[in-house]
């Protein structure tokens, strides 16, 4: 069935051959309306449109609305949902034991900003190939509606509760700490979200995507700043956003200035366009000012803030054999009687 | 405790047995004769101060003692603290091969003022100390051998280089020893040059000031005490290594491909020496790793790697202690439950919490059998030797990519951090078992597959490993409830289906595990059990209750959990077994009694020893010998 020829007429197929409807998961059993849900279609066209074939993807999550998500796309998939906010360490035992895997993390705001801070620290400081999505809606939807810390302060709950604390803003820290590719978008913006997405999948290193996503049943009233409605108001990208994959012909028409154009490491390119005038965006500093300045008025800035294609991903750092080490022969990974012979002999 | 110790060999015997001792010959009528020789058995006790150098000293005493051919052991015994602190090192030689630590110090080389006075107190009469002149212990003991030396003096005449002289200072002594005690100079020297093999100057200095010590002895001190070497030959062809090289060569000869770990003592010298041993033989000819090491930011990240590339379908590994394995208990239970290969070495020391981070004890057994929340249990290896701890770390990937669950291997500090002797390991002949693994060829033939059924009755499923190119391969590995198909599920005969296939995977590891090691001395009504390396001192003592006490005790050493069925069966065929372990709780003898039959539990007696340092035959000797009410 993989990759197989179509005969006409059949369902619309991708470059692999495949409709996509292989790329699709089980029903989801998220809240009619969830954001969530909204993220999981946008994997499932960025999958679709990149043609990637299924079996070559790992799905790792942690534990949350948003964490049971990997259910929701990509069946042909191996999966593992994970515990609470132990995602990336989950993560990079599986994609150094494969390293010719895509990689494809999906996690909460709880999982990553409380209880796997520690764990998304690390992640991003290595620089692990992987997409790291965080499905942010300002609360613990799971356990039925609790601040989270991307809670922005004076944000309001159902009930009336005021948060008293600051955000934490997943994006600065991401770029500070690392990651390589890192960029905030809203569920809701299916154009941006898609392309980012499908830049995502071309880049080799950490891919940090912060993507608000409103979770309808807890944090979606008057007063809450992660609702649609507050999103509709306050969404500011950054620029647009555009991306040619490697397969496709790529226009030479690009006007330089306040665009970018970054050659991925799959020969893609990333185009950022309408961008602020004297912002770079593979300089961290501006990156990180310029999320700080936004916070302060009140704006939520969506687009790729920061990308790196030369720092080497944490595979390369290792040195690793080419093919997976979970699939080295014996031959390979036991070294022969003479090795041991040699340990003795100097053990006597 | 009692403290006498009739029988023991190395007490002094009477000074007239004096005949026949070449060391008296020619002495001045006025120096008090010597007793009878005690050749080939006896322990020196080594008092300094931690981070004073001593460690190269201390290991020529002991491999100098090896290459005279007379079996031998040596236990650190270290402070928390870089330096500053007292630290002991014990050298126990025994021509019998005994190799558990001995209560009574024979020799003593008192080199920390601080702890002089009592280290001195502590010697029974007729024990011999080697120490610095200046602190006139003699005042403390008239019933002691006493050598004073004039270290400093002697230090500053062969090291002109006054920085150096603490380390050489320690080298002193060797020499001292090595006259007083009969020691093959020649021995010494070799083992001296191995030991500074790639430094020439360092080894030159050295081996000058043990030839100082030497002939300070020779010139200067009389031998009164009984206590000598004599050549043998029950170390030829032998090795010595630790118990954490061990786990480490085990670990390669395994073929681990990912080892994370966060350091912790007396675990991280298991992680630093296979790195030493992966980098020397695991980087192939193109320069590239067949292995990655990744020091974790905490254990629950080290953990976390482990399952994930266990999930994926890499031999992997971490090594901690206690309070990592507490840190371990969340992921432990996800490794049983969604049923994920991984090995993780436990060198234990003492808890609860820091407790004492530099010593030893055998006191998470049940943590770690039941590590995390549920129902949940592991299958758990207990090395008692540096072979077994080489083997038990090959048979720990089998067993893990067999079960498909993570297997914890339980050493411990004195078995990990402590030189032991050993044959050497022979290369592992049995090819790797990867276990259960359907390929995509496996695949299309077979048609379905569930991820999580039993199809061949040992409770044991199939799985696949991501990437695996079929459409069908894929499944989802999650730690809620899930059925055959490893669809979730909260029905509850989907759930106890579940739990119910893992319990009898379990019963399948009891057949797969090592099984016992089992010395029948007879008919004897008596057994003993232990494990782990509580065994030396278990051996030695079986000897001591029948020369002294003429009881010949049956022994079964338990090497895993779940028990092998040889463990009910001795148990079943005695009248009182005396499980002996270093926990205050008897963590083995309660995990028995889960395991016995109702009847059997109350033959069970507890041996404990929980202080922290080693167990020895005689505390078991005395604690044997009052419960039987001889
Ligand atoms: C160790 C642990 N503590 C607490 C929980 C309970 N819990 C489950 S999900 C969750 C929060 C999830 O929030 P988030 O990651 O934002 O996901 P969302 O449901 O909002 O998508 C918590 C606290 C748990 N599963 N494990
Ligand atoms: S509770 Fe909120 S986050 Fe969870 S599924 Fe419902 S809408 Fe989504
Ligand atoms: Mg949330």
């Amino acid at each position: 069935m993989a990759a197989g020829t179509v005969t006409n007429p059949g369902p619309k197929v991708n470059r692999i051959g495949l409709p996509v409807i292989e790329y699709r998961g089980s029903k989801t059993t998220l809240c009619a309306g969830c954001g969530h849900n909204a993220i999981s279609e946008r994997i499932i066209d960025a999958l679709y449109e990149m043609g990637v074939q299924p079996e070559r993807v790992m799905k790792l999550s942690g534990i949350g609305c948003s964490s049971k998500s990997p259910a929701y796309f990509l069946s042909r998939a191996h999966s593992f949902n994970s515990v609470h906010g132990r995602m990336p360490s989950v993560a990079t035992g599986a994609l150094l034991a494969n390293k010719t895997m895509m990689g494809l993390g999906v996690s909460g705001d709880g999982d990553t900003a409380s209880i796997g801070i520690g764990q998304f620290v690390h992640l991003m400081r290595r620089n692990l190939p992987l997409i790291y999505i965080i499905e942010d809606n300002g609360v613990y939807g799971l356990t039925k509606g609790q601040f989270s810390a991307t809670a922005d302060i004076g944000s309001k709950l159902k009930t009336g509760v005021v948060n008293d604390l600051p955000a934490i803003d997943t994006c600065s820290l991401a770029i500070q700490l690392g990651a390589t590719f890192v960029g905030r978008s809203f569920s809701g913006d299916k154009k941006q979200l898609l392309t980012m997405l499908k830049a995502a999948m071309a880049h080799k290193g950490t891919v940090m995507l912060d993507v608000i996503s409103p979770c309808v049943t807890f944090n979606d009233h008057e007063g809450s700043t992660r609702s649609y409605k507050y999103m509709q108001d306050h969404e500011e990208p950054i620029g647009e956003v555009g991306f040619v994959p490697s397969f496709e012909e790529i226009d030479v028409e690009y006007e330089a200035g306040s665009s970018f154009d970054v050659e991925m490491h799959d020969g893609s390119r990333l185009r950022l366009k309408k961008l602020p005038e004297n912002y770079d965006p593979t300089d961290r500093a501006v990156a990180v000012k310029t999320l700080m300045e936004a916070h302060e008025k009140n704006e939520i800035l969506t687009g790729v803030f920061y990308i790196d294609t030369q720092k080497p991903a944490f595979t390369d750092l290792l040195n690793l054999v080419d093919e997976p080490l979970a699939l080295l022969p014996q031959e390979r990974t036991r070294p022969g009687k003479q090795v041991l012979d040699e340990v003795m002999a100097k053990l006597k | 405790m009692a403290t006498t110790n009739a029988g023991a060999p190395s007490a002094p015997a009477p000074a007239r047995e004096r005949s026949g001792d070449p060391i008296a010959q020619g002495e001045p009528a006025a120096i008090p004769a010597p007793p009878k020789p005690v050749v080939n058995d006896f322990s020196i006790q080594v008092a300094t101060v931690n981070g004073s150098g001593s460690q190269s000293a201390n290991s020529v005493l002991l491999r100098s003692i090896f290459a005279m051919g007379v079996p031998v052991s040596g236990k650190n015994l270290f402070p928390s603290n870089i330096a500053g602190l007292p630290t002991w090192y014990t050298i126990r030689a025994s021509k019998h091969g005994y190799v558990a630590r001995k209560k009574e110090i024979d020799v003593l080389i008192a080199m920390n003022p601080e702890t002089a006075r009592e280290d001195i107190l502590s010697l029974r009469p007729g024990s011999a100390a080697i120490y610095e002149e200046n602190m006139n212990l003699k005042q403390y003991r008239d019933d002691v051998v006493c050598y004073p030396v004039p270290f400093d003096k002697l230090t500053a005449a062969v090291c002109p280089e006054a920085k150096l002289r603490k380390l050489v200072k320690n080298m002193i002594y060797v020499g001292v020893a090595a006259q007083l005690l009969g020691m093959d100079m020649k021995a010494v020297e070799d083992s001296l040059r191995k030991q500074f093999a790639k430094k020439q100057k360092a080894a030159d200095l050295n081996w000058a000031a043990v030839e100082a010590g030497f002939n300070y002895a020779a010139q200067t001190l009389t031998k009164q005490d009984p206590f000598v070497l004599e050549r043998m030959h029950a170390t030829e062809g032998k090795i010595i290594i630790d118990g954490n090289a061990a786990c480490a060569l085990g670990a390669m000869f395994a073929g681990v491909t990912l080892v994370t770990w966060y350091p912790i003592t007396p675990s991280s010298s298991v992680v630093e020496q296979l790195i030493d041993f992966l980098k020397k033989y695991r980087v192939e000819p193109d320069g590239k790793a067949s292995f990655a090491v990744v020091q974790a930011e905490d254990e629950l990240a080290a953990i976390g790697m482990v399952l994930g590339a266990g999930w994926a379908g890499a031999r992997s590994m971490t090594a901690t202690s206690g309070p990592g394995i507490s840190l371990m208990a969340e992921f432990a239970g996800l490794g049983y439950f969604a049923e994920l290969p991984g090995v993780i070495f436990d060198i234990q020391r003492v808890g609860p919490s820091t407790g004492l981070p530099t010593r030893t004890a055998q006191a998470d057994l049940l943590s770690v059998a039941f590590l995390s929340h549920g129902d949940t249990k592991h299958p758990i290896l207990l090395p008692a030797s540096v072979k077994e701890c080489f083997e038990f770390a090959g048979a720990a990937f089998d067993l893990a990519e067999q079960m498909q669950t993570p297997v914890f291997v339980l050493s411990d500090l004195d078995l990990g951090m402590n030189n032991w002797m050993s044959e050497p390991f022979e290369y592992p002949e049995k090819p790797l078992n990867r276990g259960k693994v359907l390929t995509a060829e496996e695949l299309k033939k077979a048609g379905e597959w569930g991820r999580y059924k039993d199809v061949d009755g040992d409770g044991i499923p199939y799985r696949t490993l991501p990437g695996t190119d079929h459409p069908k391969a894929a499944y989802f590995t999650r730690g809620s409830g899930h059925n055959e198909k490893a669809q979730y599920s909260e029905r509850p005969e989907d759930y106890q289906n579940l739990m119910e296939r893992l319990a009898r995977k379990f019963e399948t590891a009891r057949t797969l595990v090592p099984a016992p090691v089992v010395v029948q001395a007879g008919k004897s009504k008596v057994g003993i059990i232990a494990y782990g390396t509580s065994d030396f001192a278990v051996l030695e003592s079986r000897d001591q209750l029948k020369k002294e006490f003429g009881v010949e005790a049956d022994y079964l050493r338990i090497r895993a959990y779940p028990f092998a069925k040889e463990v009910r069966e001795f148990v079943a065929s005695h009248e009182r077994v005396y499980v002996v372990e270093q926990n205050r709780d008897a963590q083995m003898l309660s995990l028995l009694k889960l395991d016995l039959a109702a009847g059997e539990t109350t033959k069970l007696r507890s041996v404990r020893h929980f202080n922290g340092l080693p167990i020895d035959a005689r505390s078991v000797t005395d604690e044997i010998v009052m419960q039987e009410g001889i």
